[in-house]
């Protein structure tokens, strides 16, 4: 593995997380240890190893799919930043062209 | 103080001694007294509690048993903040499965125990509502990340608690704490209801003052779950059943690995001591070898961390959670309100999972680290043709104090390296403590196979007796 650095304000903007200049300059110095570190990964030998997604193996586990009971609307609406007529109320998601 | 085990307190009960009301009052009388202290809980709701026990069936097999409950485990009707602002005003619409599970069986929810945020951290540091104190050992963390769970076991401000743990936030704790703390099989107990930080690696489990009180949890808590696909068909068990029993001709595996010269010369003195006193119990030590315990702590990073940057784009400011104010189209709304509403802690992880999966980067991480978690199943699958169960540390040192400030967040990392591994895996495990003789509290682990918790307790219990 090349020696690793983590290009924190460009992650932060996939991450959708606004950072501050401080902590971009943390957050770079404390990633790009770890990363430095866990670049030990790349010694182990894993040729022909199958990942290891999930601890026990469960495939396509489903469920009978019978009608059940679910949040009433004001349940589901009880904990919403913003809301009215019974739905969530966002800002103006379609915005102009820039 | 409320010391006394689950069992006594059902004793306590059934003969009349005491009513689950006053039972309840007193806890509350206790918490009153230490939570401004020990902040265990971020909140209790002794109302609530008392409504329980006037109702409280205490024919049950936990009837009238008031448990603390980790707070990113959902109880209906009661606040569930992950210790988060993020989460600060959000209140559960629903019982976690585990939780209905303990109320069927009589208990009674009693306390939302402080953590470090989101599940993330290993001193109890990480949460925004203060940091929680180690009634066992003053001036030190309590560990975490279930930290509140462990220090109100500890402080006799719970008979028992839950936490959850997804690369040690049971054992730890429970290890710093003096106490017993269990993380059972991958998918013994439904996570529905609990706030997912790492899907592939989260259980639920017990925090208690002995052994048996963990199996009685289990018992309440174990079997498969509608709501949750990944928890396990397996038949559950009554986990009390072979508590007492000899164990003889056991095999237990000391990891060559584990014995590492960054073991504190007091960790390496209990397990020193476990090993003499499963040997006189007639168990027999056989030196194993996890070649790969160098890499889990690596490998348990990119993976925990790929996760958690997933599950916590949940919180995005629209469903609840917290939403900032005077924002600038929806780009803004969920980046200022993560901003807001995540600690620092949370951020770093969601940055390093993020990139992890980013373009370019995740062969090199996270499909490496993946195939790397294979590795270290199969050597526990390997070390278990030879054993059946392995010993070993739970941290390697002892809590460290709460105001030393010289470890960098790698550092914290790395104490991790004997109880991600059990993650990683899906295997049980168990913290119990040893003797204190006025030092730190030091807990030693033991790991069994998948679904073996029945065997595990009944060794687990032995040593307990022979430590006590």
């Amino acid at each position: 593995m090349e020696k690793p650095h983590i290009d924190v304000a460009y992650i932060a903007k996939l991450a959708k997380l606004e950072l501050s200049a401080e902590e971009t300059e943390r957050f770079s110095t404390d990633l790009n240890r770890i990363l430095g570190y866990v670049a030990q990964l790349g010694e182990w030998d894993t040729d022909g190893v199958e990942p290891m997604y999930h601890p026990l193996p469960v495939f396509d586990a489903v469920r009978t799919d019978v009608p059940g009971t679910s949040l009433s609307n004001e349940a589901a609406l009880a904990n919403a930043p913003a809301e009215e007529d019974g739905q969530f109320r966002v800002p103006k998601v379609v915005e102009s062209a820039h | 103080m409320l010391y006394g085990s689950i069992s006594h307190w059902r004793r306590e009960l059934s003969s009349g001694n005491i009513t689950p009301t006053e039972l309840v009052q007193e806890l509350a009388r206790i918490t009153d007294a230490k939570n401004p202290t020990v902040n265990a809980y971020i909140s209790y709701n002794t109302e609530a509690a008392l409504a329980a026990a006037a109702k409280a069936d205490i024919s049950l097999p936990l009837g009238g048993i008031p448990i603390a409950i980790k707070d990113n485990i959902c109880i209906q009707g009661e606040p569930t903040r992950c210790a988060s602002q993020m989460l600060h005003n959000f209140i559960s619409p629903y019982d976690a499965t585990a939780v209905s599970a303990l109320k069927a069986a009589g208990a009674i929810p009693y306390g939302r125990a402080n953590m470090d945020e989101f599940a993330m951290g290993s001193a109890g540091k990480n949460s925004s509502y203060g940091h929680t104190e180690n009634p066992a050992a003053p001036g030190h963390v309590p560990g975490g990340s279930s930290s509140g769970s462990a220090a109100a076991v500890a402080a006799g401000m719970a008979i028992a608690a839950l936490g959850s743990d997804t690369g040690g936030s049971i054992r730890q704790p429970a290890s710093h704490c003096g106490i017993v703390g269990m993380k059972p099989t991958y998918g013994r107990i439904s996570r529905y209801g609990l706030v997912a930080f790492a899907s592939s690696l989260d259980q639920i489990g017990p925090i208690t003052q002995n052994v048996e009180d963990s199996a009685l949890l289990l018992n309440a808590m174990c079997g498969h779950d509608a709501k949750d696909s990944t928890s396990s068909t397996q038949p559950t068990e009554d986990f009390t059943a072979k508590l007492g029993q000899s164990i003889a001709g056991v095999r237990i595996g000391l990891p060559k690995e584990y014995l590492s010269s960054g073991n504190s010369p007091e960790v390496t003195a209990a397990i020193n001591l476990a090993v003499n006193k499963l040997t006189e119990l007639g168990a027999e030590i056989v030196e194993i070898s996890l070649p790969h315990s160098e890499a889990v702590v690596s490998a348990y990073y990119i993976i925990a961390c790929a996760e958690a940057s997933s599950n916590l784009s949940r919180f995005d400011g629209i469903r609840y959670g917290y939403r900032a104010e005077n924002t600038n189209g929806l780009d803004d709304l969920y980046s200022r309100s993560r901003a807001e509403g995540f600690g620092p802690e949370v951020k770093r992880r969601i940055i390093l999972g993020t990139y992890v999966l980013s373009s370019g980067f995740y062969d090199a991480y996270y499909a490496k680290a993946q195939k790397v978690r294979a590795l270290v199943a199969k050597d526990f699958a390997n070390a278990f043709e030879q054993v059946d169960f392995i010993l070993g540390p739970v941290s390697p040192t002892a809590a460290p104090l709460i105001d030393d400030k010289n470890m960098s967040p790698l550092q914290v990392y790395l104490a991790d390296i004997y109880t991600i591994p059990a993650n990683l895996a899906g295997l049980p495990g168990i913290s119990i403590p040893t003797p204190q003789n006025g030092g730190l509290p030091i807990g030693i682990q033991l790991l069994g196979k998948h679904f073996a918790e029945t065997d595990l307790l009944r060794v687990a219990s032995a040593l307990e007796t022979a430590l006590a």
